[in-house]
């Protein structure tokens, strides 16, 4: 074994990484088939505001950042669904709403400070084990959450009103989406950070469906290019001293640049036969 | 045995009626047509019966239950009017399309990679699409489409299947077989068939029973008495949107 990978902290980075990678790399599938991709940047934006409650309030900033994440995740579902809004109106409103509130906390806090912009711009490399125990904890819940409910989740994600007619509560599993996702986006922060934890959301997951012929297949090429994302970009971040943050989101970047391009050979190559 | 019981159901669309008063009874082993104009309420009526719509006034009664408390869906199947209308770079093979409805119903410990995969098989054997199991759905034409959804529909052996206008934009020749797929899960299997359509030639070659609508039912009966009913000529004359095709 390499003599880096002996320490503790880089242990727990790789750890934590890779939970939260794979949850963020299958509920990213779900999320752009709903055409809900833009749910990781709204909720990212919320939880900006629960990290600055918890610094504000001095209590655990992952806590906080759940509680509101969650909270704003029901909230924009059920004001989708009362108010008749488009998914991207109440996405948007309570994303905005969470970052002039978090400006604001912050604002009070006296400013600034070097933990909340841990948390904007991700610092895996410093994740404590308290946190990586509630990280694996909490990504090993999503995984087995969307486990038991993977077929109606498909389902539902395919074909809504046959899944309702199958007798799938449609209503309660999009609350439940929403929550997994609002969980999964507040443990990423700590990885890539508020700004970029979107991006683990969707780029792994895009990458997977430009080549996948099944959903299955999709789901192993999202998780593979999300750890292989994690693993690669906390090594440069090593080995180059670069932020752990931005080398992880330019690998996923990379793979999904590269699976677009054996998409299109592979078109040109149907197209020719 | 009536497996679907419809008594005075209403339902309107923000105020504008759309079925008034509607009485049907659909029996075990029917083959039966829901016919009428554009408008009408058909499709309206089928998503009433499996409860994707609340009827403004009225009961529905599933299976000798009241639909509330109704809650083996695995007895009814269902094919949408715009099921083929799929996003065509979904990634889902065709036998995880056709998995999705029998692995909804179960319990997550009551999976069997082996014995659910058998069901799907067994469920594209019945409607000819074996051979595609590992397709993406996206790939297949429109007729094959609507077979897998037929599949996606019996693969959890239900009583009942309701099919809204699942020929739209299907060739002839497919029509044809498709029609006579149904006769044969109908008539061979005991499978109760409702059938929203507009083309008369399918009613005339294969239901047994007819329910015309024009928001208010006018007529419920075999398909005979149809034929020769003052509704039918009515139909005929006025050119509801009827097409009539040979299959």
């Amino acid at each position: 074994m390499p003599a880096f990978l002996t320490y503790g902290f880089i242990q727990r980075a790789f750890l934590a990484g890779v939970f939260i990678a794979v949850a963020c790399a299958v509920l990213g599938l779900f999320l752009i088939l709903r055409k809900d991709a833009m749910i990781g940047h709204g909720l990212a934006h919320i939880a900006f505001a629960g990290v600055a409650l918890g610094l504000f309030l001095n209590v655990l900033p992952l806590a906080a950042a759940l509680v509101v994440a969650v909270a704003a995740a029901v909230a924009i579902i059920k004001l989708k669904d009362r108010a008749g809004l488009y998914g991207d109106t109440a996405i948007g409103i309570f994303s905005s709403l969470g970052l002039a509130v978090g400006i604001l906390l912050a604002s009070m806090a006296r400013g600034f400070n070097v933990e909340l912009m841990s948390y904007l711009f991700g610092d895996i490399l410093a994740i404590e084990p308290l946190e990586v125990g509630l990280a694996v904890a909490l990504a090993a819940a999503v995984l087995l959450t969307v486990r038991m409910n993977y077929a109606k989740l498909l389902y539902m994600t395919f074909d809504r009103e046959s899944a309702r007619a199958a007798g799938v509560k449609v209503g309660r599993l999009d609350v439940l989406l929403m929550v997994l996702t609002a969980v999964t986006i507040v443990l990423g922060m700590k990885v890539v950070g508020i700004l970029l934890v979107a991006a683990l959301i969707v780029i792994p997951a895009a990458a997977g469906l430009q080549v996948a012929a099944s959903f299955r297949m999709a789901v192993r090429t999202s998780i593979t290019v999300a750890v292989v994302s994690v693993g690669a970009g906390l090594g440069l971040s090593l080995a180059l001293n670069i932020p752990a943050s931005a080398a992880i989101v330019i690998f996923c970047f990379l793979a999904f640049g590269i699976f677009s391009l054996l998409k299109k050979g592979r078109g040109s190559a149907d197209r020719r036969k | 045995m009536d497996l679907i019981v419809l008594r005075d159901v209403s339902f309107r669309y923000d105020g504008t009626p759309a079925l008034v008063d509607i009485d049907l009874t659909i029996r075990e082993g029917d083959f039966l047509a829901i016919i009428g104009p554009n408008g009408s309420g058909k499709t309206t009526l089928v998503k009433v019966a499996l409860g994707l719509l609340e009827p403004s006034a009225g009961s529905v009664e599933v299976f000798g239950k009241p639909l509330g408390e109704f809650s083996d869906w695995r007895k009814i199947g269902y094919v949408p009017q715009k099921a083929t209308h799929i996003d065509p770079f979904f990634p889902a093979s065709v036998e995880e399309v056709v998995g999705m409805a029998l692995m909804s119903n179960r319990k997550p410990r009551a999976r069997s990679g082996r014995e659910g995969r058998g069901e799907i098989l067994r469920a594209l054997d019945e409607v000819g699409m074996a051979d595609y199991g590992k397709w993406a759905i996206g790939r297949l034409s429109g007729g094959q489409q609507q077979r897998v959804f037929i599949a996606r529909a019996l693969v959890t052996s239900p009583r009942i299947l309701f099919l809204d206008e699942p020929t739209t934009g299907v060739d002839a020749e497919t029509q044809g077989s498709f029609y006579d797929m149904l006769d044969r899960l109908n008539s061979r299997e005991g499978l109760t068939i409702v059938l929203v359509t507009h083309d008369i030639g399918i009613v005339n070659k294969h239901v047994t029973s007819v329910a015309c609508l024009n928001q208010r039912l006018v007529y419920h009966g075999s398909h005979e008495d149809f034929c020769r009913s003052a509704v039918f000529r009515d139909m005929v004359s006025r050119g509801d949107h009827l097409i009539a095709h040979e299959h």
